[in-house]
């Protein structure tokens, strides 16, 4: 996983609350076994028609928005399946970060593990960064992870929380697995105790 | 003396492994179910980093999103992108030694009807799988959540999973039913009441007499849709109607462990007193036959209601219903019964079961559909099996139904059984998304008798006026 520490990069506004994660990409592209290449197919039908032309109108077919980094997004982004070529798809995209004012828990965690910060504001503060993502781009929003922060292009600033353990891991890269791997002699113990206290599960 | 505390407390606490000083903890896996679609990734990162499945014994794998569900499908499946992703489930769960059932395993069938059914999901478990309708275990008063990808890797690897606790919301639907009403009429009206993003961080307790007057299929009906509210899991209490479910399953606990289970089940309750972030409560007898009319599952209505306005919403959800209501296709104020029905679709892990197919044949009897196609899906092998033993596969098929062979089918429709654009369907699924049942596809969410008396009359229906007509 590719680590997270500061970014400065234009962010596209989808301002549409319940965002679901079949739109972010729709199943005919969960046919894939591997994680990449999937970016050409991020929000696919409301980016192309049905016969692969783009759809001048959609924010990321945009010329201002066809390099964003970041999405300002209405409420309850990521709603709906546990698909996570969800984020591999906006990672692919080149999109590392999704601000809004909620975020469905599923999406929400598979984020972390691939290196996608979300990042949840209060309405006022998501509606700023929405007008200033608005105009396109020369608005280039500062997201900090470090000092957590996101500064909009004209300077005003605001700080956001972020678990202490996915911080950590965001900023080093770390992966999960060897992490949890480290506590084996816990996971023993417990299986240990269980074979016990439990003995049908 | 203990604090007073929730069922998903003492869940949590008997399954915590390791707990950081920010609260960070590390919980114990019992039962990890897979399927085709959201493993290869996780087990080409076992490969690639040399590591083994902790508790093959533990893990459960079935074929059940991209699977047809048209006859010959054994021997071989047409799209080829599908065939490879059911092939590569084949050759991991072969590979890393974990239970399998391949399609042409009459126990094959959708992930969440399969567990129950073998025996593999017991009260008091955890419960995970890389879908999001993994929340339907909750009727057995199992910790049941989806995991994406990265987190079933870690499953495999760890049998645990990093976690934070949940909040506490308590759903208690008082009182009856009447009749026509059923569980998704219950878990589609929560949806409606709390929207879908209500449930966001909490874990759900179903509670009340409507509850548990419930069947353990019910009860997985109204578990199944916690997430549409955006809970983590739903869950509810074990009773004897779970114990009896539960027992003689191939799976399940037998003997001296079965006594010992069961003791330990009976343990599994909220008690008095313990903690709720949020409570809703909701009159079993106010609840009516629901349909949605829009792109979100909150956008449910009683099926006697009115296609609404944009402007009946404030914030955002203003622009969302204008949007709905043009892919929609609808008119605001026209009355729900008036819309009419190209297709109807029975099955998924919501309402896919043996009591689901018994509810839709007890209004299709004798009838002939009206729509131009009717599909039944049956949510497993098994199911199917008891379903042309009782006779019902015969009253679909006679009414003019498909009846297909089992799995996920149009309710996600990644397989061959997809909405053409501007197709309505009555559907029996969790999902109304746009473009969930075919790209520019329109679909209504019902209970399977509501989808069954849409297929009679060719329009939205109240089930109620045709009970009344075979009284």
């Amino acid at each position: 996983m590719d680590k997270f520490t500061t970014l400065t990069g234009i962010a596209a506004p989808m301002p549409l609350v319940n965002i679901d994660t079949d739109m972010i990409i729709p199943k005919q592209f969960l046919k894939t076994i591997q994680r990449s290449g999937l970016g050409k197919n991020l929000f696919d039908e409301m980016r192309y028609t049905q016969d692969g032309q783009e759809i001048p109108d959609f924010v990321l077919n945009q010329p201002a928005y066809r390099k964003a980094e970041i999405i300002v997004a209405g409420d309850n982004f990521g709603c709906g399946s546990s698909r996570e070529h969800a984020p591999w798809a906006l990672l692919d995209f080149g999109i590392r970060c999704v601000i809004s004012t909620s975020f469905a828990d599923i999406f929400f965690n598979n984020c972390f593990k691939n290196g996608i910060l979300p990042i949840v504001l209060p309405q006022d503060q998501v509606d700023i960064l929405m007008a200033d993502a608005k105009n396109g781009a020369n608005a280039r929003v500062t997201v900090d992870l470090p000092s957590q922060t996101v500064t909009t292009s004209d300077g005003q600033s605001f700080s956001f929380e972020v678990d202490p353990h996915r911080k950590h891991c965001l900023l080093n890269g770390l992966d999960d697995i060897g992490l949890t791997l480290e506590k084996a002699a816990s996971i023993d113990a417990f299986e240990a105790r269980n074979a016990t206290l439990r003995p049908w599960a | 003396m203990t604090a007073p505390r929730t069922l998903y407390d003492k869940i949590w606490d008997d399954h915590v492994v390791h707990q950081a000083e920010d609260g960070t903890c590390l919980l114990y896996i019992d039962r990890h179910l897979v399927h085709e679609v959201t493993s290869p990734q996780a087990f080409e990162g076992l490969r690639m980093t040399g590591r083994k499945v902790r508790a093959p014994e533990k893990t459960i794998a079935v074929p059940d999103h991209n699977v047809p569900t048209t006859a010959g499908r054994d021997t071989h499946i047409d799209n080829e992108e599908s065939r490879i992703q059911v092939e590569a489930l084949d050759k991991n769960a072969r590979d890393f030694g974990i239970n399998y059932y391949p399609v042409s395993d009459i126990r094959q069938g959708i992930v969440h009807i399969v567990g129950p059914e073998q025996g593999w999901t017991l009260p008091g478990m955890t419960v995970v799988c890389g879908d999001s309708h993994t929340a339907t275990h909750g009727a057995f008063g199992a910790l049941a959540h989806g995991i994406g990808t990265s987190e079933v890797e870690h499953v495999l690897a760890t049998q645990t999973l990093i976690q934070k606790k949940s909040k506490n919301m308590k759903v208690e639907i008082t009182g009856s039913l009447r009749p026509g009403v059923t569980a998704k009429d219950i878990t589609l009206s929560v949806i409606g009441a709390t929207g879908t993003a209500g449930g966001t961080g909490y874990v759900i307790e179903y509670c009340g007499q409507a509850i548990r007057e419930l069947s353990m299929e019910g009860r997985m009906t109204v578990c199944n849709m916690a997430i549409e509210g955006g809970a983590r899991a739903g869950l509810i209490a074990p009773d004897e109607k779970t114990y009896q479910y539960v027992q003689g399953r191939p799976h399940a606990p037998k003997g001296a462990k079965w006594e010992a289970a069961l003791a330990y089940w009976k343990t599994l309750f909220t008690d008095e007193g313990a903690h709720f972030d949020k409570v809703i409560t909701i009159k079993g007898e106010d609840i009516a036959p629901v349909v949605t009319w829009g792109t979100s599952p909150e956008d449910v209505l009683p099926i006697t209601g009115t296609v609404p306005s944009p402007e009946d919403f404030t914030g955002g959800k203003v622009d969302a219903a204008k949007r709905s209501l043009d892919y929609m296709g609808l008119t605001p104020g026209m009355k729900l019964t008036d819309i009419a029905i190209d297709t109807v679709f029975i099955g998924s892990c919501t309402n896919g079961r043996i009591e689901d197919l018994r509810a839709a044949a007890a209004i299709l009897k004798g009838k002939k559909i009206k729509v131009k196609r009717a599909m039944v899906v049956p949510g497993s092998g098994l199911v199917r099996a008891q379903a042309e033993e009782e006779g019902l596969a015969q009253i679909f098929i006679d009414a003019g139904f498909e009846w297909r062979l089992a799995g996920c089918s149009m309710c996600l429709a990644m397989n061959p059984d997809q909405l053409a654009p501007g197709e309505r369907c009555a559907a029996t699924s969790n999902r109304n998304f746009e473009g969930r049942q075919g790209r520019g596809g329109r679909t209504h969410l019902l209970s399977p008798a509501m989808a069954a008396a849409a297929a009679i009359t060719g329009h939205l229906t109240d089930v109620r006026e045709m009970m009344s007509e075979q009284v």
